[in-house]
């Protein structure tokens, strides 16, 4: 028990026991949400940096959230429109941003590593918050924590994520936690966007939709990305929503308590049909919900751990 | 870190019950029908506000409405504490507005977890009127706070530390003394690991002499 990172990397570096730590801090931050007046003083007086390199709405946002009703001061720093548009190194901005003695700096860029990078220079806490197709740490613990919730535990559970798993970091750091979690993951999506390192990290594969889901207790489907869709992966998003789409059709082959997650934005018609997105087996919106208390666990945590 | 010797029995289980019996009482009498809930301070507060509303049960009609609080969101040594303390639920589920509060933790000691208590109330809504009860007042207050309700004063060196025992957490309903081994140090750390209150280990007011001078006080009463 207890967490003595200071930095929250990747999923792959995680113990078990620190994401079980992790989960149930966030339970008792959930309550937090059902207040009047949502703000604790926990975290008075500290600093939380999110410099996000990449775009993201639901990310930020959600760590923004996490740290106010923590109390701590939250300044949001953009990639584009500030001074690496003007040529500094990423390791330059971390460290002039370090010099304003920020207690955490929360991190996206493009670059698979980049918060890996920062955590080994910055004094301060990194927190991952997707570094290109690498890892999506929070993600997975918001995963995690829905699942959790919704079915009582988690080892033993069959999980499927359909879709780009190739260029998703939501799918590695979901493999990575989920296989130290004891639940069995299954990928599928055509053979051009399953990675063949797939096996290496412990996971089933298949090329089928019907026969990946019908098992299945939880699926996790990815969002097709089209900006990276221009390497000639797929023939076209109509032929991809055809095969790999879930439809309501296609979820009556499932079993009937099964959870259909997204980690967002949905692109609806496309992995998944409205109808499916609405219906009842959907929890995508409280995998939002339990974003902001997995944030404020985490910082929490990481808070806790003395750096300096 | 070493297990304390336990030095005196201060409560026995009929000695527990009877003090609990008469702050009942006493919460009764001077809360005169108005509306009244418990709030106990987790863990062994929670378990002591439900005997407590149990037996106001008892003597009026109406058990009042029992809440659990966490405190420690509020403490005021977070961060210099070698690891984070666990986070664990608050569960208050009715409005505190305009009613009388009463606070119910074991162990009264600095007042530092009441001062956190009251805080964590307030952020929840606005009580007419909040008391304290604690089942044991062992002095050395940090704070201007006093309890309303006191099922036994106990004076104590600092030194010493009281475990509140009691059958749901430990298998047992007592109240003890302890004090530490001749002779051993206080290791690094300890003050900060045994404030960690554990299901497993009965929470103990202890030990604050051990600290070196001038480091700030570190952690609650517990």
């Amino acid at each position: 028990m207890g967490w003595k990172r200071k930095d929250l990397v990747s999923m792959q570096d995680t113990e078990p026991a620190e994401i079980t730590e992790v989960l149930d801090t966030a339970e008792s931050m959930k309550e937090i949400a059902t207040r009047e007046i949502k703000k604790v003083p926990t975290l008075r007086g500290k600093t939380i940096v999110n410099l996000f390199y990449e775009a993201s709405t639901r990310t930020r946002t959600s760590f923004e959230i996490a740290g106010k009703w923590l109390s701590a001061d939250v300044i949001n720093f953009s990639g584009s429109g500030s001074s690496a548009e003007k040529g500094e190194s990423f390791l330059d901005t971390a460290k002039n941003i370090e010099a304003m003695s920020p207690d955490v700096v929360v991190v996206r860029h493009k670059a698979p590593g980049g918060p890996a990078l920062l955590a080994k220079h910055l004094k301060c806490s990194v927190i991952n918050a997707g570094d290109g197709a690498h890892e999506h740490p929070t993600q997975a613990l918001l995963d995690l924590l829905t699942i959790r919730q919704k079915k009582g535990h988690l080892e033993g559970l069959n999980v499927t994520i359909v879709g780009d798993i190739t260029h998703s970091r939501v799918a590695r750091s979901d493999i990575h936690a989920m296989r130290k979690m004891g639940m069995t993951v299954t990928v599928a999506g055509p053979p051009t966007l399953i990675p063949p390192a797939c096996q290496d990290m412990g996971v089933k594969v298949s090329h089928r939709l019907e026969e990946a889901i019908a098992h299945a207790d939880v699926i996790v489907m990815l969002r097709l990305q089209h900006e990276r869709m221009t390497g000639g992966f797929i023939p076209s998003l109509r032929e991809y929503s055809r095969v790999w789409g879930l439809t309501l059709d296609r979820l009556t082959q499932c079993r009937p308590d099964v959870l259909i997650m997204h980690p967002g934005p949905v692109n609806r018609g496309v992995e998944l049909s409205p109808e499916v997105a609405d219906s009842q087996y959907s929890v995508i919106l409280d995998q939002v919900t339990n974003g902001v208390a997995v944030r404020m666990a985490v910082l929490y945590l990481l808070a806790g751990s003395k750096a300096a | 870190m070493t297990a304390p010797k336990e030095k005196a029995q201060v409560l026995d289980q009929a000695g527990l019950d009877r003090a609990l019996t008469r702050i009942a009482h006493e919460i009764v009498e001077q809360a005169g029908g108005a509306d009244l809930a418990l709030v106990g301070i987790k863990n062994r507060g929670e378990t002591l506000a439900e005997r407590i509303a149990e037996k106001i049960a008892g003597i009026e009609s109406k058990r009042p409405a029992v809440g659990a609080l966490d405190i420690t969101l509020y403490r005021d040594d977070l961060g210099s504490r070698a690891e984070q303390p666990r986070v664990r639920s608050t569960e208050i589920p009715f409005s505190l507005k305009g009613i009388t509060v009463v606070l119910v933790d074991d162990v009264l000691f600095t007042g530092r977890t009441i001062r956190a208590a009251m805080d964590a109330l307030m952020d929840l809504g606005r009580p007419r009127v909040i008391r304290l009860a604690v089942l044991v007042d062992r002095g050395h207050r940090e704070l201007p706070i006093r309890p309303d309700y006191v099922g036994k004063n106990l004076p104590t060196s600092r030194k010493e530390s009281v475990a509140v025992m009691l059958r749901e957490h430990d298998g047992e309903d007592r109240v003890v003394i302890q004090e530490p081994e001749e002779g051993e140090p206080e290791p690094a750390g300890g003050a900060a690991a045994a404030g960690e209150a554990t299901d497993e280990a009965p929470r103990r007011a202890k030990i604050k002499d051990a600290r070196a001078p001038g480091t700030p006080p570190s952690r609650k009463e517990d």
